[in-house]
């Protein structure tokens, strides 16, 4: 079972696959039929990824060397492109987390969706984001990643859409699709000169020619083309400045946003760049980059999720800013403590879309935190599982969040005894973080689930269905940090690692003081929004033009909204003006002139038609000049001189 | 002087004109109930000449002494041209019996495609000017058939006049060519501008050629006719136009430069680069505002000659081979849309990308097809697109790197246009939720353009290898 799933990985993201196809052609008209056969297919590949995972993580060898195969998909003299894939503990953890949240996820949506018009082609999307998220994983060339990043993406877009007949909903689509669009292109680009300067786009064989990189290319080339690049990851894995369409992405169903936007699709830029790290090491300026992006957005994220009231933002924001850790990690040059927090987050992040989509299934689309309140007399299970996420990522020991948010710091503090200027500030910011991360956490906590019950709410408790995958994901928030515990002596770091392992001693000083961070922050929500001993207005009020800026997202909208209608449209509107009327103009003063002298022009009856045939004309004379005297060689035909 | 003439060359010529002649007695003499037969008969004529060429594929060679080249690079632009002339003619009845004059129509069709099939073969300019004036006459009748409505007349004049203004400096450069180098064969020029150099009046001859092509491919800035021809002409036209024309005139355009003036290419390739750059900005950016769906498309479809102009940068087997594999792959797209536009043209009567509101709960084939063909174009992978941009853009980013990026910029572009009708077809209510039922003939278009389009994306290389093999001997 585990040789043939460690040979046949490929069949992971099929299965899903098939279950797409088989619902768009066939079951569609059956939404039992849907779900189920959807589910019995991701359940497959949950078991596959099982044995997988199992191969892998008894096989230390794979640390080092990855388990490749590859078949050709094209090639042209100078260019070949193999896909294959690629097994290793990173992409078998990720197969893991993938496969397990998609799994979940389905189950709930079993009662979330239920009666929804478009119960079948919901499952139909899933499955479609499941293969194209597992293909993701398993690529073994960067090309062909790209074309499973731009499938996730259309599956994002579509699925963030899914309400159609909301307008907010297909404003949010667009935004998703294009605002990632910016960054797909600058993938592209550098994807494109990667291949140029290296000749392949093979991970492996990247990682073998990045040691001696200086054979093809200089350092300050290799860290323009990895920063190009970077605006990918950026683009999909929310970081400043292209994070905008992840809170709007909310308008999603809530099944959608905690599989595709908290836990599996965002962290597809944190994973590609985990995947190429080896470049990024080798020039320390673009490792800055990715430290700066991510500490910066980090922090700036959880600023705003201060003051949103919107349940889902709230969850948004800090999923940005809860990737903008894993970016820091990476930019410190830890693939562990990224790939660590990456799974962890996967946990309670998940956990907490899910139990938010539980109350705004029983609240009936209730969405503001302060419709909210007293929830947890008749929500208990969703509560208890919210509140265990809450914890979690809050950093309170011993649930997930904490270990590895603990690793992170951990990696940053060691970054800046060799960098102070660039990481001794992001470590200050990633503790000042800690703090804003709990807070936030709990201000929806007390808000929502504890204080006064209103009376005008009759909420209810979820199906088994709904509260099945709660309750698993509550356990593996728990329990899900312990594989890397620091105390292990071969724990996750051992396995999931670039370069040698090292055994770094734990740190009690900073784990005491990020704890003492988080209660700090969980006690300071509690005196404001349980016990009301602070009044949260006269904090707002007190902070005023910062408040403002914090709920306003920055302008950050307003600013691209208005970049968009200027010169987006306005580029296409002047342009069609401009061949409409100055063009045409211009000819036409010509055609007056020569309507003048002849009697051709004269009678034709549409004005449209000979302005062409004179741009026919004029253009050709034009190129004829060119050639006369632009074309140094041509130029001397018609000037004389020359021979 | 006796002409060596190669009949086993010629049968799929000889095919197509026979299946035309046929199809005009029929025309004449077929009862009017019985008129139907002869739109099915066309698509399966053509359809049983295009089984014939994988058979063609092993025959090449000179099939008329000097005059009349059938090399691969020829056969495989007959195919694409017989295998638009079979989705046009099997996209069209039901559109054609609302207008009229219904048989002519086919008969008309099948000639345009023998057009284009004599023009990818020709060396000569007597057999060149001859296929273009076979597509181009032809064209304009058809695009002229809707000549009760205004906007249909006028596409139709327009084209008329623009595409006779357009041959008459084609056949003027010619002329000058055929006065400074006593030849009418293309290859023969190569030699004369070897020995004798260039003079002033063969420039002027090369741009005026130049000119004429630019015109039949669309590009900036001789694509004027383009949008309100495009707009105006029955919708099964404008597919033809978009990609039979569009493709066999890419093929000629090819052949002549690459054979008469290969050794002084680095006047012209400035030239074409400059014309590709144009072609690709104002065809995408003035693709953005437009309301109509055809209209739309036509500029869309300036965009496309923009990309494969670029492929002519390459100068090397590498590009040909990516602007064979291209127009092979746009040809899908754009049978897919404009087949789904006359489509729902026929049922609802309307054409304003608006009108496309919620199509996918009317049909959702003809809303995937439509989506998976603008996806397409746009280069989004696993479209086939994606790889025939790959091919493209890849071979001239080391020579003319800015115009690749220019290039992937306007790619990156596109996609807000055509993302702009996916939103409106998934998103939108429609005002009418009665599903459109569709012609079978119709449904098979849609579903072979799409797998097409989607197999080519996931594995391009067996078309791929085709036309390379094609290209590699074309260009030795």
């Amino acid at each position: 079972m585990v040789e043939f799933a460690m040979h046949n990985a490929w069949l992971i993201p099929l299965l899903p696959a098939i279950a797409f196809a088989a619902i768009a052609l066939l079951l569609w008209p059956w939404p039992k039929a849907s779900s189920t056969f959807s589910i019995l297919m991701i359940l497959t590949s949950f078991v596959l990824a099982l044995a997988v995972v199992y191969g892998v993580y008894t096989q230390p060898e794979l640390i080092e060397k990855s388990m490749v195969y590859t078949t050709r998909w094209f090639s042209m003299p100078g260019l070949r492109i193999d896909v294959g894939i690629m097994l290793d503990p990173t992409s078998a953890m990720m197969l893991w987390v993938v496969t397990l949240v998609a799994l979940l996820v389905q189950i709930y949506s079993l009662g979330y969706m239920e009666g929804d018009p478009g119960f079948s082609s919901f499952y139909a999307y899933l499955s479609l984001f499941a293969a194209s998220m597992l293909g993701l994983v398993l690529s073994s060339n960067l090309l062909q990643m790209f074309v499973f990043w731009e499938l996730v993406g259309l599956c994002s877009y579509l699925l963030i859409g899914f309400w159609f007949y909301k307008d907010s909903a297909r404003e949010a689509a667009k935004k998703a699709f294009i605002t990632t669009r910016v960054g797909d292109f600058g993938l592209l680009i550098g994807l494109l000169s990667l291949q140029l300067i290296f000749g392949t786009l093979n991970i492996p064989e990247l990682a073998e020619k990045a040691v001696n990189f200086q054979n093809y290319v200089s350092a300050e080339t290799l860290t323009l083309v990895l920063v190009v690049l970077f605006l990918g990851p950026i683009g999909k894995s929310g970081q400043f400045p292209l994070h905008v369409w992840l809170p709007d992405a909310m308008e999603g169903p809530t099944p959608v946003s905690a599989l595709i936007h908290a836990a599996t699709m965002v962290v597809a830029g944190v994973y590609l760049v985990g995947r190429i790290l080896f470049l990024f090491k080798e020039v320390p300026a673009a490792m800055h980059v990715v430290a700066i992006i991510g500490g910066f957005t980090a922090f700036f994220a959880a600023t705003i999720a201060l003051t949103q009231t919107e349940m889902k933002r709230i969850l948004a924001y800090s999923t940005v800013s809860q990737l903008g850790y894993m970016m820091l990690a990476l930019g410190a040059a830890s693939l562990t403590a990224s790939m660590f927090h990456l799974m962890t987050h996967a946990y309670f992040k998940a956990l907490m879309f899910l139990g938010a989509g539980s109350v705004l299934h029983a609240l009936h689309g209730k969405a503001h935190i302060h419709e909210m309140g007293g929830l947890y007399k008749k929500m208990p299970w969703t509560t208890w599982t919210f509140v265990i996420g809450a914890l979690a990522i809050a950093g309170i020991p011993p649930l997930a969040g904490f270990w590895s948010k603990d690793e992170i710091l951990l990696v940053v503090k060691e970054a800046a005894h060799e960098a102070p200027g660039i990481y001794t500030p992001l470590f200050w910011l990633a503790l000042i973080t800690a703090f804003l991360t709990a807070f936030y956490m709990f201000r929806q906590v007390f808000t929502a689930f504890f204080g006064p019950e209103k009376p005008e709410n009759h909420p209810h408790e979820a199906p088994w269905n709904m509260r099945l995958p709660l309750i698993i994901l509550a356990f593996f928030s728990i329990v899900g940090g312990w594989v890397g515990l620091p105390w292990l002596e071969k724990g996750f770091g051992y396995w999931v690692r670039m370069g040698e392992f090292h055994h770094a001693e734990p740190d009690y000083v900073l784990m005491g003081v990020s704890v003492l961070l988080a209660l700090a922050g969980i006690y300071l929500a509690y005196l404001m929004y349980l016990k009301k001993a602070i009044d949260p207005d006269k904090v707002a009020e007190k902070f005023g033009v910062l408040y403002k800026l914090s709920y306003h997202k920055y302008y950050i909208d307003e600013i691209y909204l208005w970049f968009n209608q200027m010169v987006v449209d306005g580029m296409g509107k002047i342009l069609y003006w401009v061949d409409l009327y100055i063009v045409d103009g211009i000819v036409n003063g010509i055609g007056a002139i020569t309507r003048g002298s002849g009697a051709v022009l004269r009678y034709t009856t549409t004005g449209n038609l000979q302005t062409y045939a004179l741009v026919i004309f004029m253009v050709i004379v034009i190129i004829t000049l060119y050639f006369a005297f632009g074309d140094a060689s041509f130029a001397s035909l018609f000037l004389g001189g020359g021979k | 002087m006796s002409v060596n003439i190669n009949y086993l060359l010629l049968i799929p010529e000889i095919l197509v004109l026979s299946l035309g002649i046929l199809l005009f007695v029929l025309a004449l003499i077929t009862p009017r109930n019985l008129q139907k037969g002869i739109g099915y008969l066309a698509t399966l004529g053509l359809l049983g000449i295009f089984l014939y060429m994988p058979i063609a594929w092993k025959y090449t060679g000179m099939a008329i002494e000097g005059m009349y080249q059938v090399d691969k690079v020829a056969i495989f632009f007959k195919a694409l041209s017989l295998l638009a002339g079979i989705f046009v003619t099997a996209i069209a009845p039901k559109y054609m019996e609302k207008i009229g004059y219904y048989s002519e129509f086919f008969v008309f069709a099948v000639f345009t495609v023998l057009g284009m099939m004599v023009l990818v073969s020709a060396t000569d300019f007597l057999t060149l000017y001859l296929g273009l004036e076979l597509m181009t006459i032809t064209f304009i009748i058809l695009t002229a058939y809707k000549r009760e409505s205004a906007i249909g007349a006028e596409a139709g004049i327009k084209y008329l006049i623009l595409a006779g203004v357009s041959s008459a400096i084609l056949l003027y450069g010619l002329s000058l060519f055929y006065g400074l180098t006593r030849t009418l064969n293309i290859v023969d020029i190569a030699a004369v501008v070897k020995n004798n150099g260039i003079t002033p009046a063969f420039v002027l001859a090369m741009v005026f050629v130049l000119a004429g092509f630019a015109f039949k491919i669309s590009a900036v800035p001789f694509h004027m006719w383009a949008p309100d021809v495009y707009q105006g002409a029955p919708t099964p036209v404008t597919a033809f136009l978009a990609t039979g024309s569009k493709a066999a005139s890419f093929a000629i355009f090819f052949r002549f430069f690459y054979l008469a003036f290969p050794g002084i290419k680095e006047h012209w390739v400035g030239l074409l680069a400059t014309l590709a750059a144009l072609t690709m900005v104002v065809g995408n950016l003035v693709a953005i505002p437009q309301t109509n769906l055809k209209r739309m498309l036509a500029y869309s479809s300036i965009a496309q000659a923009g990309y494969i102009l670029v492929g002519f940068l390459a100068t090397d087997f590498a590009g040909f081979k990516a602007i064979m594999f291209y127009l092979s792959v746009y040809l899908m797209a754009t049978i897919g849309a404009f087949a789904v536009a006359t489509v729902y043209e026929n049922v609802t009567g309307k054409e304003e990308i608006r009108d496309f509101a919620g199509l996918s709960q009317r049909s959702p084939i003809m809303a995937a097809v439509l989506v998976v063909s603008l996806l397409s174009m746009a280069g989004i992978p696993p479209l086939a697109g994606f790889a025939g941009k790959f091919y493209l853009f890849y071979p001239i980013i080391k020579n003319w790197g800015w115009l690749a990026l220019l290039a992937l910029i306007m790619s990156m572009v596109s996609v807000y246009y055509y993302l702009r009708v996916v939103l409106v077809v998934y998103r939108d209510e429609p005002e009418d939720k009665t599903p459109i039922t569709l012609p079978n003939s119709i449904y098979f278009t849609l579903l072979i353009t799409m797998a097409v389009t989607i197999v080519l994306g996931v594995y391009p290389t067996p078309l791929a290898k085709i036309a390379q093999q094609a290209a590699m001997i074309f260009m030795k």
